[in-house]
């Protein structure tokens, strides 16, 4: 079977920034995977060109087995994704909001659909407000009940607990992965939250600068770096002090 | 606080903001200037003609109020299309809109139906003030009325989708362009006075726009009881032309801001 997600020599040039470099890397279906770097490193451009809403300036992407740059509509409908750079239109409610993207995306028993997210990521009691009154916790829960509607083959989320609160991040976090374990769905997530990593994450590939730096499982990475934990590691990605050869590791492995 | 304790550096650094703004926006600075000259020459012309032809409107006084109806239909169809557009901007949520399986043809077709929704709203509301102000109804231009509202109301999309591209590729600032970019065609168009009023190289141009001939049909409609019909197939012709282009740079920006990836940022 095709991997979930193929990327292949892929680079993004906004005039004369380099947002992404060349970058190769395959997720495996049923995955998750992150997508960890600091600011700027080209994850939300990376995620951005998955979703075919920003053009290659070279290279190919593949998502469940369908070429973005030719049959984007086909997958469209089995993907989704959430990104804090994107919101939702302020005046709708909540309720109105998740079912035009219902629609969007087609699902099928939407009242029902609607009522499980509902349930599921806690959001009833604030479903009739419109979508501009919700706090930034709030919005995100929104965002990913948006993100779930059409239960989703591939998932990318772009800082999906930043604004969270500790509790809420954690039980959206077990949301996020019993959907994965339930629909087997594959997840790509650009994070900064290592404990999130950690937790989720059965692969992580490390950007910096728009390439891929290093990549494998957080326990073979904190094993490679010497480190305790995926924070201590990213720091040292960040700071240029990884392993001898690390910055070799563009190339494509499947995650 | 008291006067004194206004701060001219922070007043300066808000003026320099918006400097900084309008130095980069050609559509900011045309636009100040746009309203004023468009209103000037537009009531130049009807000043100029009334001056002489006082007797034509005596002749129908429902001409003046039918066509104002008409220009409504024309400016809200514009407008409603490309706030519709505006409004996903000010929402931020294009990102999510083409991250769906949405297409970019699809978001025009639903755009031309709320454009629809808003214009018999807005124009419905319009005509009835006019029925009961001055009983005036724009039914009274009977079935040419129907040939009328679907050309005026096309026109208005095929500039609707211009103006939508335009934001598109330059943001926000291009927002003003919703409101006024119909206006060019106000003088030209023979809305409140005929073509043949404009001096001969304005005509010219005015015969490329449908809306002139739309308005020189419901003159004869309502003046010479008689339907021309070469003005509506002129006016078809070129509305098919206006479309096409309007959704040609519709699509061909939304290509660009794939490519600028400006779909999830874009802004002022």
């Amino acid at each position: 079977m095709s991997p979930a997600i193929r990327v292949v020599g892929l680079s993004k040039r906004f005039g004369k920034v380099e947002a992404v470099r060349g970058i190769s890397f395959e997720v495996a279906r049923g995955a998750t995977c992150a997508l960890l770097g600091g600011n700027g490193a080209g994850k939300t451009s990376t995620l951005s060109m998955l979703l075919g809403i920003l053009l290659p300036t070279a290279g190919h992407v593949s998502v469940l087995g369908e070429d973005i740059a030719r049959h984007r509509y086909r997958v469209l409908s089995r993907m989704n994704f959430t990104s804090p750079y994107v919101d939702l239109p302020k005046r709708l409610t909540v309720e109105e909001n998740l079912k035009v993207f219902a629609r969007l995306y087609g699902v099928l028993r939407m009242r029902e659909r609607l009522a499980e997210l509902v349930e599921r990521l806690e959001i009833g009691e604030f479903l009739r407000r419109p979508y501009g009154t919700l706090s930034a916790g709030q919005r995100t829960r929104v965002s990913i009940a948006k993100a779930l509607l059409n239960e989703p083959e591939a998932l990318l989320l772009d800082e999906p607990t930043a604004s969270l609160d500790p509790d809420v991040g954690d039980r959206v976090r077990a949301q996020l992965a019993e959907y994965q374990r339930h629909a087997g769905a594959t997840l790509l997530i650009a994070s900064h939250n290592m404990p999130e990593v950690e937790r989720m994450c059965s692969a992580v590939l490390m950007m910096r600068a728009g390439r891929i730096v290093d990549r494998g499982s957080p326990g073979e990475l904190i094993a490679r770096y010497g480190r305790r934990t995926m924070e201590e590691v990213f720091l040292d990605v960040a700071r240029s002090t990884g392993p001898a050869g690390a910055r070799d590791a563009d190339r494509a492995t499947t995650a | 606080m008291s006067p004194a304790a206004l701060s001219l550096r922070r007043i300066y650094a808000m003026v320099l903001r918006h400097l900084y703004l309008l130095r980069k926006s050609w559509v900011r600075v045309v636009e100040m200037a746009y309203w004023p000259t468009m209103q000037m020459v537009l009531w130049g012309f009807i000043a100029q003609f009334l001056a002489t032809n006082s007797s034509w409107v005596a002749q129908a006084p429902g001409v003046l109020v039918s066509a104002l109806l008409l220009w409504e239909i024309l400016f809200r169809g514009q407008l409603g299309l490309a706030l519709s557009f505006i409004e996903e901007l000010y929402s931020r949520n294009l990102g999510h809109l083409f991250a769906s399986p949405l297409r970019p043809l699809e978001l025009v077709a639903s755009m031309v139906c709320v454009s629809l929704v808003r214009t018999l709203i807005g124009v419905g509301t319009a005509a009835a003030l006019a029925w009961f102000l001055y009983a005036v109804s724009i039914f009274d231009l009977g079935l040419p009325l129907v040939a009328f509202f679907a050309n005026l109301l096309v026109t208005g999309w095929g500039v609707g989708l211009m103006v939508a591209a335009l934001v598109m590729r330059h943001g926000l600032a291009a927002e003003n362009l919703a409101w006024g970019a119909i206006f060019v065609a106000a003088p030209l168009s023979g809305i409140y006075y005929p073509v043949g009023v404009l001096p001969p190289w304005l005509q010219a141009v005015a015969w490329w726009l449908p809306t002139s001939h739309v308005f020189e049909g419901m003159r004869a409609v309502l003046i010479g009881r008689t339907f021309l019909w070469h003005e509506l197939w002129n006016a078809i012709g070129l509305n098919v032309v206006y479309l096409v282009v309007g959704a040609g740079m519709f699509l061909a920006s939304f290509e660009g801001a794939r490519k600028r990836g400006t779909l999830v940022q874009i802004g002022e």
